[in-house]
């Protein structure tokens, strides 16, 4: 079993491996996302207090849930990285980092827009917004990072260093903006506390969300075979690649 | 133990031997605390109630600006290699470049804080829990700043980046600890704000140095 | 007694290797003198051999161990002069003297620390801090750690640069009871150096 990881641990294998994957995670995000949608703006019915500007949360909660799971997965290959020193877990981390960043940016972006017809403002230093606004200063603090370190083997320990302790800061300071809220708020605003949750709309965002997952897993793939393709250009095997090949003809 | 001394000595005489760089962090404080009444305006309400916060965060500001300081001169001239061929413990060495870094960033922050909140009508209890609350808090910043800083050894944008990558770290530290001074205003007692800055002092000194250790490593391959 | 063993060392830069896998054998009583062209890899392998830069394939042997499996025994028979001298501009001769001592786990005092920089002639200029030295005066600074060092394996980076005559006398003298001693030296060096038979010279570069 831990042979096999190994093999794939190898960007060479990988490549291939990504190459074959990618299309069908394509395929399978755009049909979920479909579904998810469907539900989301069609089946689903209006809410009672919110009326139709609620059905935001499809989009807002997937991607919250998104930028978090994102975060941890970075987190582990960074872990797995600085143990077994492999080179393709720096490849996935950095290639994670932007879609987990665009997540919670959109995360933010349709909180805001969920506010405004709600509450009348476009934003709300609720809790679970601010944290995730730090989660996104988190992200951005590890594209800073990485993008200002030229030697790529340094750049990618240190931003694996960096994700490892902000994933070990992430539930401290959750609690902290936790208490904080609670101390000057009150509860009254709250985007957790959305209208009680019908089967239908969980199924929803369950979709949203897996469909989200698999845009991620592809578009990783995808960035992560032009990462093995950069890093690697020296070795033969990307010389004889088709694309490669293709290229310097 | 007389490693860590021994380097707790040398970083102190050489902070007294290059007072500018030491000073200005102060002075930047004392800045940024005049400019908030300046922008806000002077009514003594106001003032009493954001006090707590700008000073908070004048000292947050003034303690990230001297982090680039702490490894960058031992990178440039070789000492920093000299510390990780040491066979003393590393993390005990980082430890006492820490502790050398928060004696002169750090504790005048403390001190000159209380002068500052003055200049915000705090009460005098106030301005007792606003230092009490820098001196458990600002050691924690040297703490967290000193893995930022190691991290961005020679690295372009370093101390913007080091901002970057450290504040958000901050935020627990700031909100416990403006929010104890806070608490102690409304008459909520501080005392849970005030055991939740020492929960993370510890745990702080004690996981910074290795972190930083592995941090140091990687910048010098 | 203590042998280094470096077996298949090799580094890269920019994704390349710098230079073939190396593999040498130092005994007690020996040394080595490594010499390539500039950009070579010279500082690379000694900075390897030290266990500060990553290696992209073999291994580093102290005692038969691998280095990473003894390092505090090895880092405490190790002493690393490199291109920059590791002295602090703003402490005076002496102080960085004691403080190296101390990294080094030897802590010295003020007298022996005088003597030491006595030997390199630089007494005189002692409790000066060292920003007023020239640069030669401030590398013999770093080679008077040389005599206060217990390390057994020497492993030096460009040690005779900007060094008069008889400060390079002075540095054959130490370095040669170094090997009498039963000590280790790796050294390179662009000049060519007299230290007894007991010096194989170690070609770097393609």
């Amino acid at each position: 079993m831990t042979m096999r990881w190994f093999y794939y641990a190898a960007p060479q294998t990988f490549y291939g491996l990504a190459g074959r994957l990618w299309p069908w995670l394509a395929a399978i995000a755009f049909a979920l996302t479909l579904a998810g949608l469907w539900i989301g703006f069609a089946l689903a019915p209006a809410d009672a207090q919110q009326g139709e500007g609620y059905r935001i949360i499809f989009v807002h909660v997937p991607a919250s849930w998104m930028s978090m799971v994102i975060y941890l997965a970075m987190a582990f290959w960074s872990v797995l990285g600085l143990t077994f020193n492999t080179r393709l877990s720096g490849m996935m981390t950095r290639a994670l980092a932007p879609t987990g960043a665009m997540f919670a940016f959109l995360s933010l972006w349709t909180g805001a827009l969920w506010g405004k017809p709600m509450w009348g403002t476009w934003w709300v230093w609720d809790a679970r917004l601010t944290s995730e606004l730090i989660l996104f200063f988190l992200y951005l603090g590890y594209i800073a990072l990485t993008s200002a370190i030229d030697d790529v083997r340094r750049a990618d320990r240190a931003g694996a260093l960096i994700a490892i302790v902000g994933a070990i800061n992430v539930p401290i300071i959750y609690f902290s903006v936790k208490w904080w809220n609670t101390l000057h708020q009150g509860a009254s605003v709250s985007l957790t506390r959305s209208p009680s949750m019908a089967q239908l709309m969980l199924w929803g965002m369950l979709l949203m969300a897996l469909a989200m997952w698999a845009y991620t897993l592809a578009i990783v793939c995808y960035r992560v075979r032009t990462l093995i393709i950069e890093r690697e250009r020296h070795t033969d095997w990307v010389q004889a690649l088709a694309e490669v090949a293709g290229a310097n003809a | 133990m007389n490693a860590f001394f021994t380097l707790v000595v040398r970083d102190l005489r050489l902070a007294f031997r290059r007072k500018a760089e030491v000073l200005s962090g102060l002075f930047f404080f004392v800045v940024v605390a005049a400019l908030f009444p300046l922008a806000i305006g002077p009514e003594a309400a106001t003032l009493r109630h954001i006090g707590p916060g700008v000073l908070w965060v004048g000292a947050l500001l003034a303690s990230m600006l001297t982090l680039p300081r702490l490894f960058e001169n031992d990178w440039r001239d070789g000492s920093l290699e000299h510390l990780v061929l040491s066979p003393q413990p590393l993390g005990l060495l980082v430890l006492g470049k820490i502790f050398a870094h928060w004696l002169v960033s750090g504790l005048p922050l403390v001190a000159l804080a209380p002068l500052l909140g003055l200049q915000f009508d705090l009460p005098t209890d106030a301005l007792g829990m606003l230092a009490l609350s820098l001196l458990l808090g600002t050691p924690v910043l040297s703490c967290i700043g000193a893995i930022g800083a190691a991290l961005t050894l020679g690295v372009r944008g370093g101390g913007v980046l080091i901002a970057l990558l450290v504040l958000p770290l901050f935020v627990p530290v700031l909100v416990f600890g403006a929010g104890a001074v806070e608490a102690l205003n409304s008459g909520l007692g501080a005392q849970a704000h005030i055991s939740i800055l020492l929960a993370m002092l510890l745990p702080a000194v004690c996981f910074s140095p290795w972190a930083c250790s592995a941090a140091l490593r990687i910048a010098l391959e | 007694m203590s042998q280094l063993q470096v077996i298949a060392l090799s580094c890269e830069r920019g994704g390349r290797p710098l230079f073939a896998p190396q593999s040498f054998t130092l005994s007690p009583g020996q040394a080595m003198q490594i010499e390539g062209d500039n950009g070579s890899g010279k500082t690379s392998l000694l900075r390897m051999v030290c266990g500060l830069a990553p290696t992209a394939s073999g291994e580093v042997r102290w005692g038969g161990q691998a280095i990473a499996q003894v390092r505090h025994a090895f880092l405490r028979d190790l002493l690393y002069l490199g291109h920059n001298l590791g002295l602090k501009d703003e402490l005076s001769a002496v102080e960085n003297l004691r403080v190296a001592s101390v990294l080094a786990g030897h802590p010295v005092g003020h007298e022996q620390a005088l003597q030491a920089l006595q030997a390199q002639g630089l007494e005189a200029r002692a409790h000066l801090p060292l920003r007023v030295l020239s640069q030669g005066q401030k590398r013999r600074v770093a080679l008077a750690r040389l005599h206060l060092s217990k390390a057994r394996l020497w492993v030096l980076d460009e040690p005779f640069v900007a060094l008069d005559t008889l400060a390079v006398h002075a540095l054959q003298q130490v370095l040669q009871n170094h090997l009498l001693q039963d000590g280790l030296l790796l050294f390179t060096s662009h000049q060519a150096v007299d230290l007894g038979p007991s010096v194989q010279p170690w070609r770097l570069g393609a």
